[in-house]
């Protein structure tokens, strides 16, 4: 089966400015991809590319394996939430909804209209008066009506109160449940992630600084506590992801499949938090180290 | 029917915490063969979690013979787990009580000993397949 989403030596420009550099990667379908790192890494612009509302300035990039800005046939495959869910303040619900069953070749009607009796909007309710929480509401309902196979939401929960965006999120884990629509979700909050995501892509820079099932990631991370030693002396077995030394105290995150076997160790697991800071600390002390791999910043 | 919770900061990953929960309740008796697991729709609203974390340790108690799902109909349970018997904790404990005070007369500290005592059940689970 194809990819959700294959990119290859993938790279956007904007004037000098690279946003996106050299990112190749793979998810699979029948996800919910977790996309997560700094501002600036390139999670939007990689969106963008995905939904054909930019094209690549460098490299190639898939989904659902078709070409993003190929055409109405291929818009209708997926469904992108853009950040801050945005919707015509002056238009009402039933308004938006009319619009979505104009401009799509697929309209589920009957799901967008029992979606927002059972959020209990009010169909003749103008956009701009809804709550910041009925607003992405609304937004997802209609990405989800047309039917894609895929769903793209960019930050969809950074502006809602906790109450808001649990309620969003457990919308969005039943359209995954019911309608087994793939799902790329970019968030700073990866508590959040690590409730609703099965994958996760971390990007930094314009790069994967690491990829894979949430599950998997977590059970071949540990935390190594011990007297301090010289980081060299580690097998080789074990990628030291990030190290600390105090004055008699090593402590060390490290990915390995194999056991960890010297008993002088405290080991203890990691929380995806964890995971994705000390990836993200890793790919930016990498990447000031050798500039020419970093963000060529315009002057 | 039981219902499921989450201890997000727990480190402990969201399958297997469903999967604990349900031999918790196997063992205390609050589920038994018949009984039906809440179906994964209603653990993914209650708890906002991704779907394929409720197949995974359904998938998981079915490989360990504890439940069987019944294509339109759920997932129902079918194995027992023993009931815990209370003489057969103590007397674990009595014989851990006893290698913990020799570890302690060999002049080992509690650290030590919590190190020691982590390593080997982790080298344990790692050599049985444990999870």
């Amino acid at each position: 089966m194809t990819a959700a989403v294959e990119t290859s030596a993938l790279g956007k420009r904007y004037g000098r400015r690279w946003a996106l550099t050299d990112c190749t990667l793979s998810v699979p379908r029948g996800r919910v991809v977790g996309l997560v790192g700094p501002n600036g890494a390139g999670k939007s612009t990689l969106m963008h590319l995905a939904v054909g509302l930019l094209r690549p300035s460098a490299g190639t990039i898939s989904v659902l394996g078709g070409d993003p800005g190929s055409g109405s046939a291929q818009l209708a495959r997926v469904g992108f939430l853009a950040q801050d869910s945005p919707t015509y303040a002056r238009l009402t619900v039933g308004q938006h909804l009319q619009m979505g069953q104009w401009l799509n070749l697929t309209w589920d009607s009957d799901f967008a209209a029992s979606r927002i009796d059972q959020l209990g909007l009010d169909l003749n309710q103008r956009a701009g008066t809804l709550s910041g929480g009925q607003r992405a509401q609304l937004a997802l309902t209609l990405a989800v009506a047309k039917r894609p196979e895929l769903l793209m939401l960019d930050e969809p929960v950074a502006a809602l109160d906790p109450l808001a965006r649990r309620e969003f999120l457990q919308t969005l884990m039943e359209v995954v449940a019911v309608r087994g629509v793939s799902v790329v979700l970019s968030s700073h909050l990866i508590a959040d992630l690590e409730r609703v995501c099965d994958y996760l892509v971390v990007l930094v820079a314009g790069q994967v600084a690491l990829i894979g099932e949430v599950d998997e990631l977590l059970a071949c991370h540990h935390r190594l506590t011990g007297s301090r030693r010289d980081p060299l002396r580690i097998p080789a077995n074990q990628l030291v992801i990030e190290e600390s030394h105090a004055e008699k105290q090593s402590t060390l995150l490290v990915r390995t499949q194999d056991p960890i076997l010297d008993p002088s160790w405290a080991v203890s697991s990691v929380t995806l938090d964890d995971l994705v800071l000390a990836y993200m600390r890793q790919a930016r002390d990498a990447a000031a180290k050798s500039p020419e791999c970093g963000l060529v910043v315009a002057r | 029917m039981i219902d499921f919770h989450l201890e997000p900061a727990s480190g402990v990953p969201t399958y297997v915490q469903l999967v604990q929960q349900v031999h918790q309740a196997l063992q205390l008796g609050l589920l038994e063969p018949g009984d039906r697991l809440p179906t994964a729709q209603q653990v993914v609203s209650a708890l906002a979690i991704n779907p394929n974390t409720v197949l995974k340790a359904y998938r998981d108690l079915e490989r360990e013979g504890l439940v069987r799902a019944r294509p339109g109909l759920g997932t129902f349970v079918v194995g027992r787990l023993p009931r815990t018997d209370p003489a057969a904790q103590a007397k674990f404990r009595k014989s851990l009580h006893a290698w913990l005070r020799s570890a302690r007369d060999a002049g080992l500290s509690a650290e030590e000993i919590e190190a020691i005592y982590r390593t080997a059940v982790r080298d344990f689970c790692a050599d049985e397949g444990v999870a």
